[in-house]
């Protein structure tokens, strides 16, 4: 990674990583083996042909490497930069056996900017269907079904109920990890395909069920937007923030620029964000880039922490103060928070993933309390209920995930599920991976009709 | 973009916009509300559905805040960037029997579309409206038609009643005439309007209006405490059974930005002095 120094980057929201020059990647582009069984490609959960790419760029052939890369992924430079490559491509890269793996995200980011820089190839779409299909909800999982349908050839409807498209792409990731004028060019691209978004629209409400569902297809990727809380006292405290409202009020209201944009945010000097994920160290990061000293509490040990190592490590270095082992049991004020109460936590047996069971200890010297001002919660969110709870007939999980198969197929035989609120929370990637196979099914099916 | 098809000054203060959104007037019903944004600088704000027309759907405010006083500004054939809605669960409409509809200063606004309803549905209802004094009230005449019955009530007896709806409401209690009751305004008087149907176990209906940034339930601004549970008002709500709120607790989640609304405001004042914006 090519970042820029921690006490220089913590005062804006300009990118953090300054990617690869070109001269770098082709260097790296010359380290892949170019394996005959690439275990990359295995790795990657929209199976991009990874070496044919890295060898373009070996041969400085950037337009082919972009090409190749874009048949199976339509979102490239975003990937680039959010996908948690660790522990997909590059942690399976059989260079990393022998010292470090072939820089992966780093080169698709390198070869998806250069495009944009360049000049960008629409690829070619099929002759149309007539066939018409809805895609509800604009994220990563709704972005890349609608690229692989209008590619197709069919009608496709994108329907997304805030005002901007991107999902958490747009309100969730920071700028500083992901600029927002990346998000709309990629999102651009798939509307140039033909794609049709429609803003404002709360499908349930705007669009009825009975009018959803007369669609030929219809995919469903409405995402984990459901935040929740701890169910902690005090916590409806004025400065108690689920990490959703803290981030959407900063990356899609802008409310760091306030007064210029309307949209207030509450300047903590003293800031505790509770959690241990990428949604955390996002937190984390955009409070210290708005001036607070910010702890990140967290009820297992650092090396047990889920969000990427990477990322962990640039909050460190921004000055984020990790305290761990500890969990919140009160937040303290009123009507402003004053506080916040915490338990120190034991670390117990392992559990099914390898991690310590973590368990209050007892007694009061286990108790601290950190002054802060403000509490951010980034401790998980759900499936968003809205719509899946007013389609009857779609059958549902315990936790509120619509039941799909392999092929995103639901209860209902012409209704798809992908990304989140099928799978649960998980990546951006995730999400577009299995948003390309509900895609498939729904050509397959679309195709069985003619 | 959006357009006010109409816009109207109704009273002193308080604004009548028609705004063309095809995708929220036709699948619209009681009880729910829209969320706007005025242009690409703009904030969210929730604002019940007064009524609908077609493609057009009515909200009605009162310049307060930056973003009010920047909408009352605007005119009829101006436009508006964002419209999203309907949004929220809509008004519990039965036959109840016997239904009364209150509503508080700008909250009144929120009764004609919710009075018809329940007249369709087979009741009969009974409009009381209360203001500070008569120039505030608004849609009296709209109300009469919609209602089998008005009561008008101001705080200074310049019209109508006077005294509160709290006390038309407890009248009715008292002479066992009323099935179901809505209190629509401002917090404090939804609050103590309530009372008056508690010990009867009247079902009371309130429509809560805390701070909403996206309004599909994916931030949790607006969260309110209903019953000892947290609610989320954008998609739980916006009504709820008003003897279960936590009534001090959204007030006070309604002073978060204080120092920031004002602000806020006194630099569009500044701005539009300045450009001389403001018509």
């Amino acid at each position: 990674m090519n970042l820029r120094p921690a006490d220089d980057r913590v005062h804006d929201f300009e990118e953090v990583d300054t990617g690869l020059p070109e001269q770098t990647a082709v260097l790296e582009a010359l380290r892949c083996m170019e394996c005959p069984r690439p275990m990359c490609v295995q790795g990657c959960p929209v199976s991009i042909d990874i070496p044919a790419f890295i060898s373009a760029i070996a041969q400085e052939q950037f337009r082919d490497a972009a090409r190749i890369l874009k048949q199976d992924n339509m979102l490239p430079a975003i990937c680039g930069r959010v996908c948690p490559q660790e522990n997909q491509c590059q942690g399976s890269c059989i260079m990393s056996k022998k010292g470090k793996p072939v820089r992966i995200g780093a080169l698709e980011r390198f070869i998806a900017d250069w495009e944009r820089e360049n000049g960008v190839e629409s690829p070619g779409v099929a002759p149309s269907t007539g066939k018409q299909v809805a895609v509800v909800g604009s994220g990563p999982a709704g972005i890349t079904a609608a690229s692989e349908l209008a590619r197709a050839g069919h009608s496709v409807t994108i329907f997304e109920s805030l005002h901007k498209a991107g999902g958490v792409l747009t309100y969730g990731i920071p700028a500083f990890r992901l600029p927002k004028d990346i998000v709309e060019f990629e999102i651009d691209q798939v509307l140039a395909m033909g794609a049709v978004l429609r803003l404002n629209h709360i499908v349930g409400r705007s669009v009825p069920v009975d009018e959803l569902l007369r669609y030929d297809a219809v995919l469903i990727g409405t995402g984990a937007g459901l935040p929740y809380f701890m169910g902690i006292e005090g916590e409806n405290l004025n400065g108690v923030y689920s990490a959703n409202e803290f981030l959407t009020r900063v990356n899609l209201m802008h409310a760091d620029q306030f007064p210029e944009y309307d949209t207030p945010v509450i300047r903590g000097s003293r800031v505790a964000v509770v959690g241990g994920g990428n949604v955390a160290m996002d937190s984390a990061r955009v409070a210290r880039r708005l001036g607070a000293k910010v702890y990140l509490i967290y009820r297992r040990r650092e090396e047990d922490l889920p969000a990427r190592a990477d990322e962990v490590q640039n909050a460190i270095d921004e000055g984020v103060e990790m305290v761990c082992c500890s969990n919140p049991v009160r937040i303290l004020g009123g009507p402003e928070v004053r506080g916040v109460e915490c338990v120190r936590m034991d670390m117990c047996e392992l559990d099914a993933s390898g991690r310590p069971i973590p368990r209050p200890l007892e007694g009061e010297e286990s108790h601290f309390t950190l002054d802060v001002d403000m509490v951010i919660e980034a401790i998980g969110q759900g499936p968003n209920p809205l719509l899946s709870g007013l389609i009857p007939d779609l059958e549902r999980g315990p936790k509120g995930t619509i039941v799909v198969d392999d092929g995103g197929r639901t209860s209902i035989p012409h209704v798809f599920a992908a990304g989140d609120i099928a799978t649960g929370a998980a990546t951006v990637i995730w999400a577009m991976g299995s948003a390309k196979k509900a895609a498939r099914s729904i050509n397959q099916m679309l195709a069985g009709e003619e | 973009m959006y357009k006010i098809q109409h816009a109207d000054k109704i009273a002193e203060n308080i604004y009548e916009f028609w705004i063309n959104a095809p995708h929220v007037a036709p699948n619209a019903q009681a009880g729910q509300f829209v969320v706007i944004r005025i242009d690409g600088k703009g904030e969210r704000i929730p604002l019940t559905i007064s009524a609908v027309d077609g493609e057009n759907v009515r909200i009605v405010f009162m310049a307060v805040g930056k973003t009010t006083t920047q909408l009352a500004d605007l005119g009829t054939g101006d436009q508006i960037q964002d419209i999203a809605g309907p949004l929220g669960v809509p008004s519990e409409v039965k036959d109840w029997g016997r239904c009364a509809v209150i509503g508080g200063g700008v909250g009144i606004a929120c009764l004609p579309i919710l009075a018809r309803a329940l007249k369709d549905a087979g009741n009969t209802v009974t409009g009381i409206i209360g203001a500070r004094n008569e120039s505030l009230l608004i849609l009296e005449d709209e109300l009469r038609d919609a209602c089998d019955e008005l009561v008008v009530c101001t705080d200074d007896g310049s019209t109508g009643f006077h005294g509160f709806p709290a006390d038309i409401l407890k009248k009715l209690v008292a002479e066992e005439v009323v099935d179901a009751v809505w209190i629509i305004g401002p917090a404090i008087m939804m609050k103590i309007t309530s009372m008056a149907t508690r010990e009867a176990g009247i079902p009371t209906f309130v429509s809560l209006n805390p701070i909403m940034v996206d309004g599909t339930g994916m931030c949790g601004s607006c969260r309110v405490t209903v019953g000892g549970e947290t609610r989320f008002a954008c998609v739980d709500g916006p009504e709820f059974d008003a003897h279960l709120v936590d009534w001090d607790e959204l007030m006070t989640r309604q002073r978060i930005y204080p120092e920031q609304e004002k602000k806020s405001l006194e630099r569009y004042h500044e701005h539009t002095c300045r450009c001389g914006e403001r018509k």
